[in-house]
């Protein structure tokens, strides 16, 4: 990563260069943005803080990820126990009409920036329980940003989906900004 | 000066998603300081249709349905769903394959009660045991995934008997397993069970007497820390559980403690009928002789016997159509109590009606009882022994 | 004393009540019409002959088309002192869907009854707080009724609750970043 400054001098006069018809930008601003970009996004995807939503099954193999032999401390990952401390939500298990609204409200508490991840066939497209009490994925009403599939998917997967995550955190631009 | 204040109770929501409460439970707590006057527990955020969804698939198709309810004593669901169907059927699954229900179901007690004591001891405050029970359910994790492939909701079980034999391998295996793990309970005891902490957090907290439990429809270790001694093993012993000798653990004061005592106990006696069920193990066949008509066929036949393919056909689309019209109850002791299936069949190859009897369902109807006239603090500590699963719960 | 002739026994007891006695399995189960249940269930767990301390399960089945009445509310009742089991299957038909409670008399039939009132709509009559346990409070519709639609999209029967939910997070879609 590049801690330094672009390396160039100021220039002594402030001029806008044009770059195409009618847009004109400040000369070396994109290096500093991409520079920029991959502090945060690095210390953005090296301290990714879950909060615990384990609903069913897949609630116990996340416990399992995160405890002794599957260790995802190593990861940068601290389980929080409150949305306002988190930066992600995972939602690990079958997400039901009744639920649903709380899942939706606890997501709402969270701050900018948050990801989710649908963990298990039943938090991305509903399994099996396609029935009149269950919501058929979580992405009917929040946007999910990694699928894991997988009933209940492995320690391993689990691990899988969070460098997933990890690396669309890495790709993302300019999201530190209030000028997205 | 306290009459002059004006004084009323808190109304505190412990919401369903809490870090505390095993699951999606809410309970609404009204407290005065920090006695708990009222308690009403709200359940349903897991409701996901099983038994409606049972009715309309076969009985073989409706056994992966049986893992999710208990998730984290699959294997125990699914033999008893198993025992149901082959008492409904009257069909007699082989010896060997009884020796390895019965063996497997203990496991999962071991995993089970493994899993309550590091989530029960996290709550009221020892972390350590917590990692400690992992590293043991990551052992038998590995067994489970030698023996079937899947770790956590495993199919294994089948009407009749199991899906497939047991290696040489996996039995050395889980011989080493039951040499090792006496030892391993000793040492979640020395750290918990002299703690000046954990005797004050758990003795006299949430008693119930025993004629009270009984009432209220307890069953498992629950039950048998106030005294009564009703395993189902026992009184309706299916598989091989006549066979081997173990003894059932009964408390005395039902407390918490004593039911923490209770569980601990079970581990050894689980020990003991799984080396007991390695050393008794007959050679034989794994699926009952007329297995092909309820459940599929092995598959080299399929392809090659013309019986053997219309056996299966039949199997996948209409269920099994011997079914004789009756109804039948049965039951199995799970890891948290008695786990019960009624079930009411009408001679085609559905179930017509289903009914899980779960015994999460009935503890957590007692949470009021149990926690009224207690601090807050003792609410965490009785929603940890009655050992509730909300997927069981819900259904 | 055997299931059997514990069934015999309700049976010249109450005669008009007791409409016929079913064995399968070895299991018997006694079917009676729900005028004289109370008398019935405190008689079965109070006399020290049978004393059925323990009430197992309480559900309800839903017969449509089978037969009539279509309902019927199954009791499991088991003895830990004589160790022995029946069944009690109560009769409800669908104009008037209302049984006597047992909560006075087994504490744990509380929410059985509760559930039943839930996914059958069968009302419990003297029940201390019958409302829905496993559905929302609000919801409408009894669901393990057989003409109750299973899949996930109900459509105009969709619960308010969730199409609420919907429509909110719609809304909410422009704030998100992408």
């Amino acid at each position: 990563m590049d801690h330094t400054n672009n390396g160039k001098t100021e220039p002594n006069e402030f001029q806008l260069t044009e770059i195409e018809q009618g847009i004109k930008i400040i000369p070396g601003v994109n290096a500093v943005i991409a520079a920029l970009d991959k502090v945060v996004n690095w210390s953005r995807y090296s301290s990714l803080w879950p909060m615990t939503f384990g609903l069913a099954c897949c609630g116990i193999e996340m416990m399992t990820s995160g405890s002794s032999h599957y260790d995802l401390d190593r990861f940068g990952i601290i389980f929080r126990g409150s949305p306002r401390q988190s930066d992600c939500l995972i939602i690990a298990g079958t997400v039901t009409k009744k639920m649903a609204p709380i899942v939706r409200r606890v997501y709402d508490q969270m701050p900018e920036p948050r990801y989710v991840i649908a963990m298990g066939s039943c938090a991305c497209t509903g399994n099996v329980y396609d029935t009149y009490s269950t919501v058929l994925g979580a992405d009917k009403f929040l946007p999910v940003d990694v699928y894991i599939p997988g009933c209940p998917p492995r320690p391993e997967a689990l691990m899988d989906g969070l460098i997933k995550l990890q690396q669309k955190i890495a790709s993302e631009s300019f999201r530190w900004s209030q000028w997205r | 000066m306290k009459d002059a204040l004006r004084h009323r109770e808190l109304t505190l929501n412990m919401g369903p998603q809490h870090p505390a409460t095993h699951g999606v439970l809410r309970l609404v707590l009204e407290i005065d300081g920090e006695t708990v006057v009222k308690c009403t527990p709200y359940v349903g955020y897991l409701h996901r249709g099983t038994e409606k969804l049972c009715e309309h698939r076969t009985y073989l198709s409706a056994l992966p349905l049986m893992d999710r309810l208990d998730y984290i004593s699959s294997m125990a669901n699914d033999v008893g769903y198993c025992v149901a169907v082959e008492r409904l059927f009257g069909i007699e699954p082989p010896q060997r394959a009884k020796f390895i229900r019965s063996m497997v179901c203990e496991m999962t007690r071991i995993s089970s009660h493994i899993l309550w004591l590091g989530t029960h001891a996290l709550d009221i405050g020892a972390m350590t045991v917590f990692l400690y029970a992992f590293r043991e359910r990551e052992w038998i994790m590995d067994l489970f995934e030698m023996l079937c492939g899947a770790r956590l909701t495993v199919s294994y079980p089948r009407i009749g008997g199991v899906r497939n034999d047991v290696s040489q391998e996996f039995l050395d295996s889980l011989y080493d397993f039951c040499e090792e793990f006496p030892s391993r309970i000793e040492e979640y005891e020395t750290l918990i069970d002299q703690n000046r902490i954990w005797l004050q957090r758990t003795k006299g907290i949430g008693v119930i007497s025993a004629e009270e439990a009984v009432n209220w429809g307890f069953t498992g270790p629950t039950l048998r820390g106030s005294g009564v001694d009703y395993d189902v093993r026992k009184y309706f012993p299916y598989d091989a559980y006549d066979q081997v000798e173990f003894d059932v653990p009964v408390g005395k004061e039902g407390d918490v403690y004593a039911r923490y005592r209770c569980r601990m106990e079970e581990l050894r006696q689980s020990v003991r009928i799984i080396k007991q069920c390695i050393e008794k193990l007959p050679k034989g066949p794994i699926m009952a002789p007329d297995a092909p008509k309820f459940t599929l066929p092995p598959k080299d036949k399929v392809l090659k016997d013309m019986e053997a393919m219309i056996h299966h056909f039949v199997m996948l689309t209409k269920g099994p159509i011997t079914a004789p019209v009756g109804e039948i109850y049965s039951s199995v002791e799970v890891p948290k109590g008695e786990l019960g299936f009624y079930i009411v069949s009408d001679g085609s190859g559905r179930p017509y009606r289903l009914r899980l009897r779960s015994p999460s369902f009935v503890h957590v109807s007692a949470l009021p009882r149990l926690c009224v006239g207690s601090l807050v603090a003792d609410v965490i500590a009785n929603i940890g022994t009655i050992d509730v699963v909300l997927g069981e719960c819900d259904r | 004393m055997t299931p059997h002739s514990i069934a015999e026994q309700i049976r010249d007891k109450f005669p008009e009540d007791v409409l016929e006695i079913v064995e399968f399995r070895s299991q018997v189960a006694i079917v009676i019409k729900k005028e004289r249940l109370k008398e019935i269930m405190s008689l079965l767990h109070m006399h020290s002959d049978y004393s059925f301390d323990y009430l197992v399960d309480l559900c309800g089945v839903d017969y449509m088309n089978k037969k009539s009445p279509r309902f019927e509310v199954v009791y499991h009742l088991f003895s830990i002192k004589h160790r022995h089991f029946l069944r009690v299957r109560v009769q409800v038909d669908e104009d008037n869907p209302t049984v006597d409670t047992v909560t006075d008399i087994w504490k744990g039939a509380d929410w059985h009854e509760r559930e039943c009132f839930d996914m059958y709509g069968i009302r419990f009559e003297g029940h201390p707080d019958l409302r829905r346990i496993l559905m929302p409070e609000d919801w409408e519709g009894h669901p393990l009724r057989k003409d109750y639609p299973l899949k996930s999209d109900l459509g105009d029967l969709e619960w308010k609750g969730y199409r609420d939910l919907i429509e909110f997070s719609e809304k909410a879609r422009q704030y998100e970043v992408r």
